[in-house]
């Protein structure tokens, strides 16, 4: 899919580019790439936004006001889904929604971030599914130290009838494994959805500037129309999908914790 | 769709986790569990302060209602004595002035039967005086009528017959 010489490819803003070969490890090689350098951005973002945070005034500014609010948002949600217990699984949960978070939204941004081009880390499921895989694992490592081998009790739901158990408990199973799939997933495509719907839209605005007033004013106008909805549309999702990431986080985790 | 094609790139995957791993841990160690505790913690003593100071504000406020009714009380259970008081000093001087009044009483309708008596011990001397005065008077009278000297007792027994009926 790689674009030939100025033709017009939605695809290429998800290529990762290396920048610097740094090691090898069993013939591997890890390479400092643009990914790795917008995920250190987010982090380095998030890291300023949170010490705006940590001034631990009792009457808060505006800047502690808003890391508090997240804060706040995350950990109302984990005390509502999972209950007092909850509270130890939130820093993870945190991390992960606002990790998440800056990474999409700094994936909205246009510009190219010294010379690098703009790279969505959350496009790729190599990022998405690590972190959905380490959710599962989190959620299978709590509920086998709590639970033992009754944890295995998620897979027949309160009130299954004896004779329907051996139909469900497979059903569930599937549903249980498919978990980490639709978790990385779900995240991976919104976000490379979204960014290729901007990218052609953006090139028809492009496009249309050569293609004469009559064809190419309605087209582009139109084009730039949409272009502003769809990029509100797309701050949503960056939202929404770290929202939803973190909330069905701690939904496996209140399984794995209060089983069912 | 380079998210698949650069799997077949040797350095592909390896960066990825490598750098996904360092990064996100490090957000998780330093935001998650460095500063995400102490900000809840700062947000729950916030809270907790709130809490207590309105606490602390519905204690004072009760014990303010307290002391105000037992103001009350005291000011009334005051009233009442006072009222008690005035009563009493009242009903005291009007016993006081009644007994005095009796005694007043008493004496003046004593010197009223003495004056009384002073009075009929008059009249009976003055009664006296005018019976032997009359008795001389008709006596001499009867001596330039008719020239009978009429003995003094006669003529008193002859008066107080007249007087007395």
């Amino acid at each position: 899919m790689s674009a030939e010489a100025g033709k017009f490819d939605p695809m290429h803003q998800f290529t990762v580019e290396p920048i610097a070969k740094l090691f090898a490890i069993d013939g591997r090689e890890v390479w400092l790439t643009t990914s790795a350098v917008w995920m250190a951005a987010a982090a380095i973002i998030l890291w300023l936004f949170m010490l705006g945070g940590m001034k631990r005034q009792l009457v808060p500014g505006r800047w502690q006001m808003a890391v508090e609010g997240f804060t706040g948002f995350i950990s109302s949600m984990m005390s509502t889904n999972i209950g007092s217990e909850g509270r130890k699984y939130t820093p993870y949960v945190f991390s992960l929604f606002m990790f998440i978070l800056f990474c999409n939204i700094l994936g909205m941004v246009p510009f190219a971030l010294g010379g690098l081009h703009p790279l969505t880390v959350t496009s790729h499921f190599t990022i998405t599914g690590v972190l959905a895989v380490l959710s599962f694992a989190i959620v299978l490592v709590v509920g086998f130290w709590r639970h033992g081998l009754h944890f295995f009790s998620l897979f027949v739901p309160h009130g299954t009838p004896w004779p329907m158990i051996p139909f469900i408990a497979p059903i569930e199973f599937v549903s249980f494994m498919v978990r980490p799939f639709s978790l990385g997933l779900r995240l991976f495509v919104a976000m490379t959805a979204g960014h290729v719907l901007l990218e052609v839209f953006a090139n028809f605005i492009v496009q249309s500037s050569g293609a004469g007033a009559a064809i190419g004013l309605p087209v582009g106008l139109a084009s730039m129309a949409l272009m502003i909805g769809i990029s509100a549309l797309e701050l949503l999702v960056a939202g929404i999908q770290a929202y939803v990431f973190a909330l069905l986080t701690s939904l496996y985790i209140n399984d794995a914790v209060n089983l069912h | 769709m380079p998210q698949i094609n650069q799997l077949a790139e040797n350095w592909y995957l390896a960066s990825q986790l490598f750098w996904l791993a360092l990064i996100f841990g490090a957000v998780f160690v330093v935001v998650g569990l460095g500063m995400y505790p102490k900000i809840e913690a700062t947000v729950d003593a916030r809270d907790r302060k709130v809490a207590d100071d309105l606490a602390a504000a519905k204690a004072a406020h009760a014990r303010a209602d307290d002391l105000e009714s037992q103001y009350r009380q005291q000011n009334d259970a005051a009233r009442a004595g006072a009222q008690k008081a005035v009563q009493d000093a009242k009903d005291k001087a009007a016993r006081d002035a009644e007994k005095r009044l009796a005694k007043v009483d008493a004496e003046l309708s004593d010197k009223m039967t003495a004056a009384e008596a002073d009075v009929a011990a008059a009249r009976k001397s003055a009664m006296a005086e005018i019976e032997s005065v009359a008795a001389e008077a008709s006596a001499d009278l009867v001596a330039k009528l008719s020239g009978v000297k009429v003995a003094a007792a006669d003529a008193k027994a002859a008066v107080k017959a007249v007087l007395h009926g």
